[in-house]
């Protein structure tokens, strides 16, 4: 007798190599189903359960996961776009002409990439005021915020990447503001940019940061992040927020045992 | 048999000041335990869905958007070449914008580190814990001390000609006088809303409005030399 598509993705979660790899097994009881959270390393910064009027789309607009989803599509384009470009001067900007004219959708990456970008910047800024106005900085989550600023500085070290005159300038004028910190202002700055203005060493050292320190710092505080909603209770519930209905979910769950 | 005043028995519900808590349950009635009874779906497989659908949703629309938009490449760096004017990332158009208006060390430094700081210490302040309404106590001080702090605000941002960041500190200082002037219990769904905000809500709100104000001017009404310039008139 043929199976049919789910029994092979049963027999498929069932066997002994998928087990050996992923720990959890197949089954679509309670049981199966919070392990496949909880025995995987990457879902287990998650709880099991979620209260089910924080899924509404109106408890959070979705904000921190789309967040999350133009992170993703930064990282993709990210390494793919880095194999296209070599971080000096002037070869940088030779290769924006290439990803324009020459490389197979060469363009259209870079224009992916630089959009996310925006809307990542964009995003953080609406998903902080979000939990501001819902009241959910509140004990214990006071520091959760903090990882929205690792955001900004992977946005500004990117601009200066293609080495074009808007790249240039703007560093130029984001790190003038650099060296008005009193005292060690001027140290910043050349620490900064590895010289006095915006050349090849600051090019290196920006490539440097954008693509490898803080792409590392965002993914480890992204899951500090994650785990910390779980171990903080879950999102934040506000207490003037309507209560889920009890009604619908008993009957799914009568229809889901059969 | 020992004096039956040899104790005081106090009656207190805050839990910073006293933390342990002794119940005394008079006649015969149980201690009763309210358990909020709250409805939950497993993570897997509703909520990755849901995650899923939603980032999704948002690389369809990145992809057209991109193959619609290109991103801007202007020529080849030129640093004896200042373009005018010379434009920071639109995330920090609004420093840019202040530091038309004010030293480097205040727009660049004193400005962003204060916000930080702001930012930082709101969750760690009791009173945005309780967030209560700003004018539901001690009404007439508090108000008395906002018109002092928006007058002294407007004086301010005047005298510095920061016109563009005026119309959103008399915005939020508007809304601020309607709440003072609303009950809780006020009829008017708007009003019961504005009368219960919070400090902090009224100095986030004025920060947002700041904050779009004068990225917006930043970004699209700022020409040659800083000067005023109309997005629509090229």
């Amino acid at each position: 007798m043929p199976l049919n598509a789910e029994q092979i993705v049963d027999k498929v979660r069932g066997s002994r190599v998928w087990r050996s790899v992923f720990r959890s097994g197949t089954g679509s009881s309670t049981l199966h189903r919070a392990l496949a959270i909880q025995q995987n390393i990457f879902l287990h910064l998650f709880a099991t359960k979620v209260r089910k009027r924080m899924v509404r789309f109106s408890a959070t607009w979705y904000l921190g996961t789309m967040t999350l989803g133009t992170f993703l599509i930064l990282v993709i384009t990210g390494i793919l776009l880095m194999l296209y470009y070599h971080p000096s001067v002037p070869q940088a900007y030779a290769d924006m002409k290439d990803l324009q004219f020459v490389v197979s959708s060469g363009l259209f990456l870079r224009n992916l990439h630089r959009w996310s970008a925006q809307l990542m910047v964009f995003l953080v800024f609406a998903h902080m005021f979000k939990v501001f106005y819902r009241g959910a900085y509140r004990t214990p989550r006071e520091f959760n915020w903090v990882i929205g600023v690792i955001t900004l500085l992977l946005s500004y070290t990117g601009y200066l990447l293609p080495w074009d005159q808007l790249a240039f300038w703007a560093i130029t004028v984001g790190s003038n503001l650099s060296s008005s910190v009193p005292l060690v202002g001027s140290k910043i700055h050349f620490l900064l940019l590895g010289g006095n203005q915006v050349n090849a060493n600051a090019l290196l050292r920006f490539y440097v940061l954008h693509c490898v320190v803080l792409p590392l710092a965002a993914i480890l505080f992204i899951a500090i992040h994650f785990w910390r909603i779980r171990k903080d209770g879950g999102l934040y519930v506000q207490q003037s927020e309507p209560k889920a209905q009890a009604a619908p979910d008993t009957a799914l769950t009568a229809k889901e045992v059969k | 048999m020992s004096d039956p005043k040899d104790f005081v028995a106090g009656i207190d519900s805050d839990q910073r000041r006293s933390p342990t808590r002794v119940v005394f349950v008079t006649r015969r009635t149980s201690a009763q335990v309210k358990v909020a009874q709250e409805d939950q779906v497993q993570t897997f497989p509703e909520v990755l869905f849901r995650a899923a659908l939603a980032i999704e949703l948002l690389a369809i629309s990145l992809v057209l958007f991109s193959l619609r938009f290109n991103a801007p490449l202007e020529g080849i760096a030129d640093p004896t070449h200042t373009p005018n004017p010379a434009k920071a990332p639109w995330y920090f158009l609004g420093l840019q914008e202040l530091l038309h208006y004010f030293p480097p060390v205040v727009a660049g430094v004193l400005v962003p580190t204060l916000l930080i700081i702001a930012l930082i210490v709101i969750p760690y302040f009791n009173i945005n814990i309780e967030a209560n309404g700003l004018f539901l106590k001690d009404r007439t001080k508090r108000l008395r001390l906002f018109y002092l702090a928006a007058l002294g605000m407007l004086v301010f941002l005047l005298a510095f000609h920061v016109y563009v960041a005026v119309a959103p500190t008399v915005l939020v200082a508007l809304a601020m006088i309607v709440a003072a002037y609303s009950s809780p219990d006020s009829p008017s769904r708007f009003r019961r809303y504005l009368a219960l905000k919070p400090l902090a809500y009224w100095i986030m709100t004025w920060f947002l409005f700041e904050l779009i104000v004068l990225t917006a001017v930043g970004t699209w009404f700022r020409g040659p030399g800083w000067s005023w310039v109309l997005p629509w008139r090229s």
